[in-house]
C-alpha cells in the first residue's frame, strides 16, 4: 500500500498544496491606551508543494510559530489569504472550518506540556477521533493501536500515562495524535528541540518514515539550522515577521544571498574544532515587533546596510553611529513609559545619563569626520532637550538610506530562490561583494 | 595544561561521587568523576540530560543539598584548597568569590523585583567591600565590560526590561563582579538564539583572555563544544567515559558513546538520508558501577561489558586522551584488556565492596534496559524506577482491568 502512496506523491510533487499570499497576523495591543499592534507576521508570501517539507527558521520572536499557527487557523489572520488545495481557509468558519481541520494538524514543541497528564496515552491519541466522531468506539480503539505501532510504541502503552514516558516517547505520542485524523498537512513546531541529540535523531527518522508512508506535507518550524538542513526540501528564513529568503535547502545553505541568512548561518557553531569560521556576529537584538523599523526589518543590525552617499566615514565610525542610533532608539522606547514621564513631571531624577556622556561613551575612541560630528552633536542637543524621538528622527534623516525608509522587494536570486534585500537591485553592490569589501570572509567559498 | 607554580591545576576534581537518597534507593548522579582545569583553560563537559553534568557543577559550587550528598571519598581542590571539607559559611566566600556560575536561564538567576544594578552591587558589597557610589560606578563598568550599551541607564532597569541576550550578559557581569578564578557555565547559551549565542560565546572568550580564568563549560551542543573548549570530558550516566583535547576528540573519538553522539548530529552528516541513532535513553544509575553503564545501548558491547567496570585507559595518539571502555587499549586482544580492566576495578576496591553480589546484578541490569529497541518498555521502566513511585506495570495493569474492552 505504501508503494502506491509514494507513487502518487512523486506524481504530485510539484502540485501546490498551500499558497500563502501577503499574510499578516497582528496581535492587537490590549490595555487602556490600545497602543501599536504586535506585528508578528507582517506580509509573507510562499507556497508549499504537496509532499514536501518546508522549513521555517528564525530567531525567537520572529513570528515563525505565529505563522505556523495561522496556517492551520489556530490564529486568525489579520489580512491576506491562505489557500489550501484552492480553498481560502482564512474565510472558513463553523462547520466548514471544523471539517477542514482534519486536514491540518500540529505537533508541539514541548512534549512535557502538550499532553494531558490525566489522560491515558490511548485517550490522548483517540481524542481527535472522538471529537470528529469517526467510526465506532471499537474502530477508534483499533485505529489508536495501529497508530501506536506506526510511531514505534507498543500496543500495551495504550493504558499508560504520559509521565511514564521519556521525552522522545512523549513526542511519539504527540505525533500519533496529530496523525489520528489522517491529515494531509502537519505543522511541526520545533518537534525535536526539547530532546537530546541521540533521541532527536530517532524522532527525525520517524518523521521522515511517516512522511513517506502517508504522503504527508510538513511545515517544519525550527531554530536549529542543522536539523532543518537535514530534513527540509525548501526553507524560508524569517526575521521580524518577514520572510527574508526562501529557496531550496541545499542551495540556500551553500550560498545564502540575503545578508541576514548569511549572518544566521555563520553563527551556527560547527561541530568541528578544526574549522575556523569567520563569523558575522550581529550586533544587538532584534527590534520589537510592536515598533519595527520603517524600511527593511533587518536594517538596524544589517552588516551591509546601504550608507548615504553624502557622508564619508570609516567602517569603525559607521559601527559607532549604528550603536549610537540603537541607544537613542532604546531611549525613545523607554521614554514612553508613563512612570518615567510622571517622575520627570514631578521633578524626580529619572536617572538618565546625560547626553554628553552617551556621546562620550560611544565615540571617545574614534575620530569623527566634521560632518558626522556635527550631526551627532545636533542629535545630542535634541536628547538633552528631553526629546529622544526628535533625536531618533534626525539621525534617521541624516544617516539613513533606502534601507531605513523603503520596504525592499523580493528579488529572484537563483533558481526558485527569492531574497528580500535592496542590495539585489541593479544599482547596488550585491550583499556578498559588499560583505567582502567590509572585511568579512563570506560563506561562498 | 599550564599549572601554577606549585604544580597544582586551578581546579582538581578527584573521584567525585554525589548521590541522592530517595525512599527506595539512592541515585548516583555523579559516580567517580575526575578532571582538572588549568587557568586560562576551558574544559567542556558534554552529555545528554541525566548524565550528571549539572550535578557535577553544583557539587563544585557546594550547592548540593539534602537529600543529596557528596560522598566522603570525593575531593574537590581549588588552587590546592580542599573544598569538600569547608563549612557552609566558609563555602559562601568561595561561591561567588573564587568560583562563579552562569546558569542556563538568565531569568531564574536574576531577581525580578530588584534592578539589575542592585544585584551586581549586592555582589560587590558582599565580596569586594564596595559601597554606595563606588559600587554603582563599578557596576556600570561591569555592564559596559560585558557589552551592554548605555550602561549608565541600563543599570537602573529591571531584568524584564532586558532582552534575553542582555540578561545573560548581566548575569555574566554579576559573575565577574567578584573577580572569580573559575567560571562555571551551565548551558549558558542553550536558551538563546544563535546570533545571540554567537555574541555570548565571543564575550566569554574575551573575558577568559583578559582575566586568565578557568572555565568549565557544560553543554549538550557539540557545535558549541567544538568552538569553546580546549579539552572535553564526555559524561554518561554519572561517569566520564572519555576525555581528550577537543581536536583529538572530534577527529578520533574512541568510546562507542562518543562515536554515536558525534554521528547523530545532523549537521555533521548533511548527505546521509537517515541519521544514525543511539537507541534507548540514558539509564538512571542506581547501583554501583560493576559493569559498563552504556552496555544496553552500545553497538559494540559484548558479554564481559555486563560484568566488568571499565577503567580509564590511554587511547589514541594524544597524551591526555583517555576512554573508559573494555575495547581498549587497542593493541591488546580483548581477553587481555578485560583482565586488565578487571584488575583495575579490584584495586579501586572500596567501591566494589559494596557492590551488589554477582547473583544480584544481572537481574538489576535487566531492569535498566535489556531491551535496546528505541521504544521498548525499558525507558518507562527506568523512569518508574527513577522515583516515579509506581512502576509502569502497576498502573498499566490497573487501567487494563478497568477497561471493558480488554
Amino acid at each position: 500500500m505504501s508503494e502506491s502512496v509514494v507513487d502518487t506523491v512523486s506524481h504530485q510533487a510539484d502540485e501546490t498544496l498551500l499558497d500563502v499570499q501577503d499574510l499578516k497576523t497582528y496581535y492587537e495591543g490590549g490595555g487602556l491606551l490600545g497602543g501599536d499592534p504586535v506585528k508578528a507576521v507582517d506580509g509573507v508570501n510562499f507556497e508549499i508543494s504537496r509532499g514536501e517539507t518546508f522549513g521555517l527558521v528564525g530567531e525567537s520572536g520572529c513570528g515563525k510559530t505565529t505563522l505556523g499557527r495561522t496556517l492551520i487557523q489556530l490564529e486568525t489572520a489579520t489580512s491576506g489569504t491562505v489557500s489550501f488545495d484552492g480553498t481560502d481557509i482564512t474565510e472558513l468558519s463553523g462547520g466548514d472550518l471544523k471539517q477542514w481541520r482534519r486536514n491540518a494538524q500540529m505537533v508541539f514543541q514541548d512534549p512535557e506540556s502538550s499532553l494531558n497528564d490525566r489522560m491515558t496515552v490511548g485517550e490522548i491519541i483517540r481524542e481527535p477521533l472522538d471529537v470528529h466522531e469517526q467510526g465506532t468506539a471499537r474502530e477508534r480503539r483499533e485505529k489508536v493501536r495501529t497508530l501506536l505501532d506506526q510511531v514505534g510504541l507498543m500496543p500495551e502503552h495504550y493504558y499508560r500515562y504520559p509521565h511514564q514516558f521519556s521525552g522522545g516517547q512523549r513526542q511519539r505520542i504527540g505525533i500519533a495524535r496529530a496523525l489520528a485524523l489522517e491529515p494531509e498537512f502537519v505543522v511541526l513546531d520545533e518537534p525535536v528541540s526539547a530532546l537530546d541529540v541521540s533521541v532527536q535523531a530517532q524522532i527525525l527518522n520517524l518523521l521522515e518514515e511517516l512522511q513517506e508512508e502517508f504522503g504527508l506535507t510538513y511545515l517544519f518550524i525550527a531554530h536549529d539550522l542543522s536539523v532543518v538542513r537535514h530534513i527540509c526540501d525548501r526553507v524560508g528564513v524569517m526575521y521580524l515577521g518577514n520572510l527574508m529568503e526562501v529557496g531550496p535547502t541545499e542551495q540556500l545553505f551553500q550560498s545564502p544571498e540575503n545578508p541576514y541568512t548569511r549572518a544566521l548561518l555563520s553563527a551556527i557553531p560547527e561541530p568541528d574544532p578544526t574549522v575556523q569560521v569567520d563569523r558575522i556576529t550581529l550586533p544587538g537584538s532584534p527590534p520589537s515587533p510592536r515598533d519595527p523599523p520603517q524600511g527593511c526589518p533587518f536594517a538596524t543590525r544589517c552588516p551591509v546596510r546601504i550608507r548615504p552617499e553624502d557622508i564619508e566615514a570609516s567602517d569603525a565610525v559607521w559601527d559607532r553611529i549604528r550603536e549610537f542610533r540603537d541607544v537613542i532608539r532604546e531611549r525613545s522606547r523607554a521614554e514612553q513609559s508613563i512612570g518615567e514621564r510622571l517622575k520627570e513631571r514631578l521633578g524626580f531624577d529619572t536617572a538618565l545619563a546625560d547626553s554628553e556622556e552617551i556621546v562620550e561613551e560611544e565615540f571617545s575612541d574614534v575620530t569623527l569626520p566634521p560632518a558626522v560630528q556635527e550631526h551627532v552633536e545636533q542629535a545630542a542637543t535634541y536628547l538633552s532637550d528631553g526629546d529622544p524621538d526628535a533625536a531618533r528622527a534626525y539621525l534617521r534623516e541624516v544617516f539613513g538610506s533606502q534601507c531605513d525608509t523603503e520596504t525592499p522587494q523580493y528579488y529572484d536570486v537563483d533558481d526558485g530562490r527569492m531574497s528580500f534585500c535592496h542590495r539585489h537591485a541593479q544599482e547596488h553592490v550585491s550583499p556578498g561583494d559588499e560583505l567582502r569589501q567590509r572585511g568579512y570572509d563570506t560563506h561562498d567559498g | 595544561m599550564s599549572h601554577t607554580e606549585d604544580g597544582e591545576p586551578l581546579l582538581a576534581v578527584d573521584n567525585l561521587r554525589t548521590v541522592f537518597h530517595s525512599d527506595r534507593e539512592e541515585i548516583r548522579a555523579v559516580d567517580g568523576v575526575s578532571f582538572e582545569i588549568a587557568r586560562g583553560e576551558t574544559l567542556g563537559i558534554v552529555g545528554e540530560s541525566g548524565s550528571g553534568k549539572s550535578v557535577t557543577a553544583r557539587s563544585i559550587m557546594g550547592l548540593v543539598e539534602s537529600p543529596g550528598e557528596i560522598r566522603e571519598e570525593s575531593s574537590i581542590r581549588l588552587d590546592g584548597r580542599e573544598l569538600t571539607a569547608l563549612s557552609e559559611k566558609e563555602y559562601r566566600s568561595v561561591r561567588g568569590g573564587d568560583i562563579a556560575m552562569v546558569f542556563q536561564d538568565p531569568l531564574s538567576s536574576l531577581n525580578p523585583v530588584y534592578t539589575v544594578g542592585n544585584q551586581i552591587i549586592e555582589a560587590l558589597e558582599l565580596h569586594r567591600d564596595m559601597e554606595g557610589a563606588e559600587a554603582k560606578s563599578e557596576a556600570i563598568e561591569l555592564l559596559r565590560a560585558v557589552g551592554i550599551p548605555d550602561a549608565a541607564r541600563r543599570v537602573d532597569e529591571f531584568p524584564h526590561e532586558f532582552s534575553g541576550g542582555m540578561r545573560q550578559r548581566a548575569v555574566i557581569a554579576m559573575a565577574l563582579a567578584c573577580d572569580p578564578d573559575l567560571l562555571i557555565c551551565d548551558e549558558p547559551t542553550t536558551a538563546l538564539d544563535v546570533t545571540i549565542q554567537a555574541q555570548i560565546l565571543d564575550l566569554l572568550q574575551e573575558i577568559q583572555t583578559e582575566r586568565d580564568i578557568g572555565i568549565m563549560f557544560i553543554t549538550h551542543d557539540m557545535g558549541v563544544i567544538a568552538e569553546v573548549a580546549d579539552r572535553v570530558a564526555v559524561m554518561y550516566a554519572g561517569e566520564v567515559v572519555e576525555q581528550a583535547p577537543v581536536k583529538e576528540l572530534f577527529a578520533n573519538p574512541h568510546h562507542p558513546y562518543t562515536q554515536g553522539l558525534l554521528q547523530s548530529i545532523p549537521g555533521r552528516n548533511p548527505s546521509t538520508d537517515r541519521l544514525p541513532t543511539i537507541e534507548g535513553d540514558v539509564p538512571t544509575p542506581h547501583e554501583s558501577a560493576s559493569f559498563c553503564r552504556f552496555v544496553s545501548r552500545c553497538p559494540k558491547g559484548f558479554d564481559e561489558c555486563e560484568r566488568v567496570h571499565p577503567a580509564h585507559v590511554e587511547v589514541g595518539d594524544s597524551a591526555d586522551h583517555t576512554a573508559a571502555c573494555l575495547l581498549y587499549p587497542e593493541d591488546m586482544p580483548t581477553d587481555d584488556t578485560v583482565t586488565q580492566h578487571e584488575a583495575n576495578a579490584d584495586q579501586t576496591g572500596a567501591e566494589a565492596d559494596e557492590a551488589l553480589s554477582a547473583d544480584d546484578w544481572p537481574a538489576a541490569k535487566r531492569n535498566a534496559g535489556e531491551d535496546t529497541s528505541p521504544v521498548g518498555s525499558d525507558n518507562s521502566d527506568a523512569r518508574a524506577d527513577g522515583g516515579h513511585g509506581h512502576s509502569a506495570g502497576d498502573t498499566g495493569g490497573h487501567s487494563e482491568g478497568g477497561d471493558p474492552d480488554e
